[in-house]
């Protein structure tokens, strides 16, 4: 394990208050399954929403499962048709297989389910082998990647099939052992007697094996017990991403799947008027297709983008074809709009301060949990209000968009790293003019996912252009159209007005009202959505976005009376948009925490102890204590650095961060040819509680992957907005966190198990990072930030690229350039 | 357009391709050496790093025709055969830290970080974190503190 990441002593597995029933006699919880008929034993159970997961999802301490879903009802389920199961095999030669229907981008999820297999079966977790489910529309709407809600909805599924597995393989083993199934055990692949004699389960796979498909009920090892859960492992993938056999979409074998771009308007969602040299184009060396397409993401909505498209033998080829299209382009959706006359649409859209507003969300404002009571008697009140500003930001991965296509004979097979293959399924046949069996989508690992491949844009692209050719085609979109044609988190304002009572020291009300561009959130209904959605009391009258927001939005604090609200402007297909990881709470939370620090320089306490004493729940007190202790919270630091501290509960998980800034000339001012230097935040101390963290090797990487994105968040990483497209073309434009901004020195503690159910930790960390990045460069500086990135309204620290031909042209001194001089002009100091 | 003939990760090949395409599209569209990652294209965001004659370069910005008879190309492939062994220290200390979450830029950091320490070592010194801070691969995940750890940690074994 690294050195410097450590996890806090480990306690007992049994945390003090479970409520676990312990009465002597007492059975344990039982759940439903299905052996299936197949050569070597094959199990499965539902993942969905009315099966076992349903009872899962509830908050403990509640009843039990089987309190509220018993064995009765298990059975009426099991009459129910077993086409939606998630399976598990065992391979003739011992090894497990699992195919889940989640998408593997970076985020660890197919090593987190290895762990729980190998843990219930009693198997090492390198013979587990999990693979990526193509798109199957008999899981409704569990097969989607999104919500850092994978871990939360697979624990208890997934434990189930593998336990199931365990029971057969020891029954198996008891005739060959000859000894009684109870007394057996399992570990390494093998199932042990008690005088000692083991069978390995490549032994036991076939004689395992059922004859017919019927349900089974098994029980799951319990939490006390667990041997592998809760320590690090490493990535199932880790070998061959650092050989290079690691296989993206890209680099997959199939044939004639030849390289693929689009040549893309030069504002955003503008349209092709004629193409005025095909010949000429087609006849270029390598390239076999030019072909006008529709690029409309929205399909039913009756919008026209459009561009075209290029096959060659070599990507290289594309794009030199690509740059000699000689296309008249039409208009784009947005071409009147720049960064200025957004934030003054926002502001003209922001809902007044004070209740009663007029939107509907206050008018139920006492029926959800968004409003505490006000305080009695407070004296007289002084106020805070202040606005903030977040400009657009790219979810961009290092891989970019990208899906092969072979869309010929009336069928469609299409390769693409998606978050809801389902989704993305349904939308390819319906511009292919198929039904979704004639579309077959496979999920190859992701480079990278983070909201970007919530949508089917690259696959739509593929498929068109295969179904317009009659050819197989490898499209990726080239940098500059991740940057500009790409999905953007949108731009808003998230405005705070406090109220505060200097004679009794409290808060007494804090109002923060977020007014954004319209996100889509389209392609990414589900039931995660959806089914939260429709319990709330308004449903009808507020949008999908609204939803989101006050599923996600929360003060950790109590600051007396607390009202919060959200408005849209256009509809959520004007720009291209998309949540970026940690959806709103990536301006929600920074905007809130620093009127936090505000108010507690008003009322005189220390930031820390302001947070301590306000804190609502028990598990973000104690990460708020971790960081204070272990990050030495308060020690001397030079004029010029300071420490920031925020908490952040999400995802059924509560996350404290405590981040130090150097702002000094000499640190910001550091001269890296090309870099954006600035202010260096120097060390963070992260302290994370997930209830049961399975891997907490995965884990902290998460939470060392939150931090990084934060940090680009508060200083430099942005899209400008002019004329009707986006400035930035690549990287380096878009200045994302880069070695010379990470942090030299990061500390993730895990904290012990405070349940013993995983929450999600894939976004968890990126709005409380961003929060305490910010707070810590306020007091280093003495003055708050009130637009983000703070160096996004400084300048623009690099040359135009071109939108007209659309892609930069790759240079060609790379033997004596590192880095091309194009790219490294002098340093840039968002801060300066 | 001769077919052009020069060496990648220790075996000779010949593509009979232009001479202005960039030796990242002759690997991996013609050649099938799919290690090297495009990120961007234009040379910034250092994901296909590959060494050239045991330097660090970056194949997006090279056309093939600058590509010599005598050249050696490795790209992360080919990295183990430079030190004779099924993993360089670097692949192993990456290993050993867990470095990688979508792994897409993991080679081209990993052939950065090796030509980093050469030549450190070759000037007399040892990596120090001004060095790393001047590593210009991009990581959208956001693995640089665990890669910053394992060049420390590679570096001692090279």
């Amino acid at each position: 394990m690294p050195a410097k990441h450590r996890s806090a002593p480990r306690p007992s597995r049994r945390p003090a208050d479970r409520t676990r029933p312990t009465v002597a006699g007492m059975e344990r919880r039982r759940f439903l399954g299905y052996l299936i008929a197949a050569p070597t034993l094959a199990v499965g159970v539902k993942l969905t929403a009315d099966s076992v997961l349903e009872a899962n999802a509830l908050p403990s301490p509640t009843p039990e499962v089987s309190e509220v879903y018993d064995l009765s009802d298990l059975l009426l389920d099991s009459t129910r048709a077993t086409a939606n199961l998630i399976t598990i095999v065992v391979n003739e030669d011992g090894t497990v297989s699992f195919s889940i229907p989640r998408a593997e981008s970076g985020q660890g999820i197919t090593t987190t389910a290895a762990v729980l297999i190998a843990e219930e079966m009693g198997i090492d977790v390198s013979d587990v082998n999990v693979t990526l489910a193509d798109a199957r529309p008999e899981l409704l709407f569990n097969q989607q990647t999104q919500g850092s809600a994978s871990v939360i909805s697979i624990y208890t599924p997934v434990r189930v099939a593998a336990a199931l597995a365990r029971g057969r393989l020891v029954e198996a083993a008891a005739t060959i052992l000859g000894d009684e199934a109870e007394n057996l055990r399992t570990t390494g692949g093998r199932v042990l007697s008690t005088a000692g004699s083991s069978v390995p389960f490549a032994e036991l796979a076939a004689a395992a094996a059922n004859s017919v498909t019927r349900e089974a009920i098994t029980e799951l090892k319990p939490v006390d017990e667990f041997e592998i859960i809760g320590t690090d492992t490493r990535r199932d993938d880790v070998v061959a991403a650092v050989t290079g056999r690691k296989n993206y979409t890209m680099d997959l074998d199939v044939p004639e799947a030849l390289p693929t771009m689009i040549a893309r308007p030069p504002t955003i969602k503008g349209t092709v008027e004629s193409v005025n040299n095909l010949d000429q184009v087609r006849t270029m060396p390598g390239v076999t297709d030019v072909v006008e397409i529709s690029t409309d993401a929205e399909p039913g909505r009756g919008t026209t983008s459009s561009a075209v498209a290029v096959r060659a033998r070599t990507f290289g080829q594309c794009i030199d074809a690509v740059n000699a299209l000689d296309i008249t382009w039409g208009g784009g959706n947005v071409d009147d709009e720049s960064d200025e006359t957004i934030l003054e649409q926002l502001r003209a859209a922001d809902a007044p301060a004070n209740l009663p507003s007029p939107t509907p969300l206050d008018e139920v404002g006492g029926v959800v949990p968004l409003a505490t009571d006000a305080l009695g008697e407070v004296g007289p009140v002084e106020a805070l209000e202040q606005e903030f500003v977040f400009y657009w930001r790219s979810n961009a991965a290092m891989e970019p968009n990208v899906a092969i296509a072979d869309v010929r004979d009336g069928e469609a097979e299409v390769w693409t790293p998606s978050q809801i293959p389902i989704v993305t399924q349904s939308q390819l046949a319906q511009v292919l003019g198929m039904t979704p069996a004639q579309v077959t989508v496979h999920v190859p690992r992701g480079g990278g996912a983070f909201g970007r491949r919530l949508f089917s844009d690259a696959a739509l692209d593929a498929a068109r252009v295969s179904q317009e050719i009659g050819k197989p085609v490898r499209l990726m979109w080239h940098r500059a159209d991740e940057c500009r044609a790409g999905r953007v988190h949108p731009m808003c304002i998230s405005r705070v007005k406090a109220t505060y009572s200097p004679s009794l020291g409290e808060v007494v009300s804090f109002e923060q009202r977020q007014t954004s561009v319209a996100t889509d959130y389209t392609e990414s209904l589900g039931d995660m959505i959806t089914s939260q959605a429709a319990k709330l009391p308004f449903a009808n009258e507020l949008t999908l976005s609204q939803t989101v927001f006050l599923l996600t939005a929360s003060v950790p604090y109590d600051l007396g009376a607390i009202v919060f609200g959200y408005n849209e402007i256009f509809d959520f297909d004007r720009f291209a948009t998309g949540s970026v990881r940690n959806l709103n709470n990536q301006d929600f939370r920074p905007a809130q925490e620093l009127m936090v620090d505000q108010l507690a320089a008003k009322l005189g306490e220390d930031p820390m102890e302001f947070r301590l004493n306000r804190v609502e729940d028990e598990r973000a007190k104690a990460v708020l204590e971790a960081v204070r202790d272990e990050g030495d919270w308060g020690r001397d630091l030079p004029e010029g650095v300071a420490q920031g501290v925020v908490v952040h509960n999400e995802y059924k998980g509560s996350v404290a961060i405590l981040a130090e800034v150097d702002t000094r000339p000499e640190t910001a001012e550091r001269e890296i040819r090309g870099a954006t230097t600035g202010p260096r935040v120097r060390k963070v101390t992260v302290a994370v509680d997930v209830g049961l963290a399975i891997n907490p090797l995965g884990l902290k990487a998460q939470m060392e992957g939150g931090v990084m994105t934060g940090i680009s968040h508060v200083f430099t990483g942005s899209l400008h907005l002019r004329d009707g497209n986006f400035l930035e073309g690549s990287w380096d434009d878009y200045r994302y966190t880069r070695h010379w901004n990470a942090p030299p020195e990061i500390d993730v503690i895990v904290m012990p198990p405070s349940g013993d159910r995983p929450g999600g930790a894939g976004e968890l960390a990126v709005g409380a990072a961003t929060a305490a990045v910010a707070c810590a460069y306020a007091r280093a500086v003495g003055e708050m930030p009130t637009s983000f990135p703070i160096g996004h309204t400084k300048d623009v620290p690099f040359e135009v690229k071109k939108f007209v031909p659309p892609l930069p042209p790759s240079p060609t001194d790379g033997l004596t350039a590192y880095p091309t001089p194009s790219a490294a002009g002098p340093a840039f100091n968002p801060a300066s | 357009m001769p077919p052009r003939t020069f060496k990648v990760n220790g075996r000779p090949v010949t593509v009979d391709i232009e001479d202005d395409v960039r030796l990242l599209w002759v690997l991996r569209d013609v050649l099938g050496i799919t290690g090297p990652k495009y990120g961007c294209g234009i040379n910034v965001c250092k994901a296909c790093t590959s060494h050239i004659n045991g330097r660090a370069f970056n194949p997006c910005s090279v056309p093939v025709s600058a590509i010599q008879p005598t050249d050696e190309v490795t790209t992360i492939e080919g990295l183990p055969d430079t030190v004779g062994a099924d993993l360089h220290p670097m692949q192993e200390a990456w290993i050993d830290r867990d470095v990688p979450q979508c792994g897409y830029c993991q080679p081209g950091q990993i052939m950065a970080a090796v030509d980093l320490v050469k030549k450190v070592k070759a000037d007399g010194g040892s990596i120090t974190d001004d060095d790393i801070d001047e590593i210009r691969n991009m990581c959208a995940c956001g693995t640089y503190s665990r890669i910053r750890e394992a060049i420390k940690q590679g570096a001692e074994n090279m």
